[in-house]
């Protein structure tokens, strides 16, 4: 996925700065929420039968398909487990975040 | 390592939800979102009440969907997009699909009364409710979605909820709008077809989704895609379609009805039934589902 | 082009001369009559817009706020019990900076049920963020409709055009309507700075942390700051192009007043035959119709109320433990000002009650009779 917006996190520093009415100006693509996990998906390719439903279930979006093949996207990925779950062939396994 | 096989996905690759976002791990209220926004594409507007997903989205000034949102009053989301709809069209957009955007919290209840509203005028609106069957914003309380013999923190195990979950699909067809179907995140092509078909149809439109909620629940996020798989296959969330009030189909009927039992093991919320309990609930699912098999007979 | 109109038709009319796009409006006794002629102005298409005919005035408001966001110019009406059903999105119409105009006829809040007029109602949305305008003619209400449009979308600030149930909502005037040629060159369609639209996606009133929520209502008041010198400058206008001019507040034979009364809505109306009255029987007596209400006119009403030489508020409404919210509106207003001026409160026409050329005139009495007030507040017409 490419960020289409600004990437970092917008703070105003005056009052001038900030629009007249709540809207957002940008993404939240600044929220590295991969720092909320404990656990990582980690996929074994030899076993992907290119399948997608990990891709599909991903709730985070941080799968994406790269050359045919389904990559985690570490900066997002939460850790829930669900791709592993899913994954038909088993081949996703969820191992023990390294901090 | 290039293989021969090349994928074909079952979902269009574009996403119009980014990562970032707020939800919790495992939620599913986060799929619908995608799914649907896959299906209606980039002109469309939401209309978000008090829920979920006003915290998802992120804060001012930050949002993590590619398409416009207005962040209404808890029980206004109909009639808000109602207004929206109104507004964007004498202003000259005839094209966006309006879509309110609300919980079961903002829609079984709080917003009843302006999606009755909207329905029966049959204001040119898609009405979306997420349903994880609580108040799971604000932090697990009971509302008329929540399931009979669930624990949430305003019905204590002592006094679990003693009243069925209130049918918003029989209110929903006794208004007779064009079109109406139930959804579920572990059915996302069944979901994206029905949001396409919902965006062709003119009138008041309603989608009501199925969102299991790991938090609430007391499940294990990694669950979250198979639960809504065993509300389907017990039939305790069954997949139909709602014509004009009139006309059900059922989307899915399982080759073997499954126990109520395995889905309610998997989740701490249903931890203190007995067996008593269980075997009341699954009179209840048989009983509803006759009901329902009987009015998507055909005629 | 003169008619004779009802107060409440005077309001539809200031839509339909001011092309509201969308109007989503609930019926209610005494304002069924806007929403009746509205309906069928959008009907015979003399004012293209879509009327929402929704199932509440919470919804009302909530339609004419999302309509607002797209772009479009909205109109409702309500009053009362409507009126307070709407608070929460009032806030919202002000906070979002959404420019819808709303009509309220000023009714007593039930219980016991009432009809009839005092200003409880619409004095109870007071911090809400909107302006207010009080009305005491069919003239003044299509007037302060068609320039209200153009202030609320000159600051991104809703207003309300106040006007009394009955005493003015069902009560038929000449009126001359203005050209629609004349009211578009004086008003052109709405274009906001920023606006929701699917090309430009932006999400609107979202989760605001402290880190920014502080800056945005500093915003709002800077704005609302704004409003006074534009109500000037929008009314001068106005009075060069339709020959009326409306500011915000109304003064009569205060020059040399002893005795000023500060008066709003037909109160102040019937406040002036009083003068009148009075002035013949040798008071000098003065009247300061208070027309806008928010923001308040600080200082119009310290210029002319410091040369008086007593100034007797007349409240039809209380802030219940404290005063009439005139009453607390001038006081303040003074306080601190070098010209200590002796200021009585009275409170008199609630729920309707008749307030009368003689009601001025014991007010005079009263007033006139002691150097300075002993209570904040001397109920006028009270059975006791």
């Amino acid at each position: 996925m490419k960020p289409k917006k600004k990437v970092e996190k917008i703070v105003f520093q005056s009052e001038k700065d900030v629009p007249l009415m709540p809207m957002s100006l940008g993404s939240m693509l600044y929220n590295k929420t991969g720092s909320w996990r404990n656990i990582r998906p980690e996929i074994d390719l030899a076993g992907c039968i290119q399948c997608g439903i990990c891709w599909k279930f991903c709730p985070d979006i941080s799968i994406e398909i790269e050359n045919e093949f389904p990559v985690v996207n570490y900066d997002y990925c939460k850790g829930c487990g669900i791709c592993a779950e899913e994954c038909p062939t088993k081949c996703i396994a969820m191992v023990e975040e390294r901090k | 390592m290039k293989k021969e096989k090349t994928m074909k996905l079952s979902l269009p690759t574009e996403e119009l939800m980014g990562s970032g976002h707020l939800a919790c791990q495992g939620c599913a209220a986060t799929l619908a979102m995608r799914y649907v926004l896959k299906a209606l594409g980039q002109k469309t507007a939401l209309c978000i009440p008090a829920c979920c997903w006003s915290v998802i989205d992120g804060p001012f000034p930050h949002s993590s969907l590619g398409v416009p949102i207005f962040h209404c009053a808890f029980e206004t989301a109909a009639s808000s997009a109602s207004g929206l709809k109104a507004g964007l069209e004498m202003v000259g957009d005839m094209e966006t699909t309006v879509v309110a955007w609300a919980g079961d919290g903002g829609t079984f209840d709080i917003g009843i009364q302006a999606l009755s509203g909207a329905a029966e005028r049959n204001d040119d609106i898609i009405y979306i409710c997420y349903d994880n069957e609580a108040y799971m914003n604000t932090g697990i309380q009971r509302s008329s979605a929540t399931p009979y013999g669930a624990w949430t923190t305003t019905t204590p195990v002592k006094h679990f909820k003693n009243r069925p979950k209130k049918d918003i699909d029989a209110i929903m067809a006794a208004h007779r709008i064009p079109y109406q179907a139930t959804a579920n995140t572990s059915y996302p092509e069944d979901l994206f077809k029905k949001a396409k078909k919902a965006k062709e149809i003119k009138g008041t439109r309603f989608l009501h989704i199925y969102t299991p909620c790991p938090t609430g629940w007391k499940s294990r996020p990694e669950d979250t895609v198979k639960l809504g798989r065993m509300a389907v296959q017990n039939c305790i969330f069954p997949l139909y379609e709602v014509e004009n009030g009139e006309k059900y189909t059922l989307n899915i009927k399982p080759r073997e009805k499954k126990p109520v039992n395995d889905y309610f093991r998997l989740q701490g919320r249903f931890r203190h039934l007995k067996e008593e309990h269980l075997k009341f609930i699954q009179a209840e699912v048989d009983h509803s589902w006759e009901r329902l098999l009987k009015l998507a007979e055909p005629k | 082009m003169k008619k004779v109109i009802m107060g409440n038709h005077a309001l539809s009319w200031g839509a339909q001369l001011g092309r509201a796009q969308v109007i989503a409006a609930y019926p209610i006794t005494p304002q069924t009559q806007v929403v009746e002629l509205l309906s069928e102005m959008c009907a015979n298409k003399t004012l293209d817009a879509k009327f929402i005919k929704v199932e509440s005035e919470h919804s009302a408001m909530a339609a004419c706020i999302a309509a607002s966001i797209a772009g479009a110019r909205t109109f409702t009406a309500t009053s009362s019990q409507g009126l307070t059903l709407m608070h929460e999105l009032l806030h919202w119409a002000s906070g979002g900076r959404n420019p819808v105009v709303m009509g309220n006829i000023n009714r007593a809040m039930a219980p016991g049920w009432s009809i009839w007029t005092d200003q409880n109602d619409s004095l109870s949305q007071r911090d809400t963020g909107w302006i207010q305008f009080y009305c005491s003619s069919n003239q003044e209400v299509v007037d302060t409709v068609i320039q209200a449009f153009r202030v609320s979308e000159a600051v991104m600030i809703p207003s309300m055009v106040i006007l009394d149930a009955f005493a003015l909502s069902h009560t038929y005037e000449v009126v001359d309507i203005p050209d629609q040629e004349k009211v578009d060159a004086f008003l052109p369609p709405f274009n906001p700075p920023i606006r929701l639209t699917p090309t430009a996606p932006h999400a609107f009133g979202g989760l605001t942390s402290p880190e920014h929520y502080f800056e945005l209502r500093y915003k709002l008041q800077k704005d609302m700051e704004k409003v006074p010198d534009l109500v000037e400058q929008t009314g001068r206008e106005y009075e060069k192009m339709f020959g009326r001019y409306l500011g915000q507040v109304e003064d009569y034979r205060c020059e040399d007043a002893e005795l000023i009364f500060v008066t709003s809505g037909t109160a102040g109306y019937t406040a002036r035959v009083g003068v009148d009255q009075l002035r013949q029987e040798g008071v000098k007596a003065g009247n300061l119709r208070i027309k806008m209400f928010r923001p308040f006119p600080f200082a119009k009403v310290r210029e002319i109320l410091t040369k008086a030489g007593k100034v007797a508020v007349v409240d039809r409404n209380i802030s219940y433990g404290h005063h009439g919210v005139f009453y607390q509106e001038v006081k303040s207003a003074l306080y601190g000002r070098d010209h200590n001026v002796p200021l009585f409160g009275y409170i008199t026409g609630l729920g309707g009650r008749d307030i009368t050329p003689e009601i001025y005139k014991e007010i005079a009495q009263l007033t006139l009779a002691k150097d300075k007030p002993e209570e904040d507040i001397t109920w006028i017409g009270v059975k006791r």
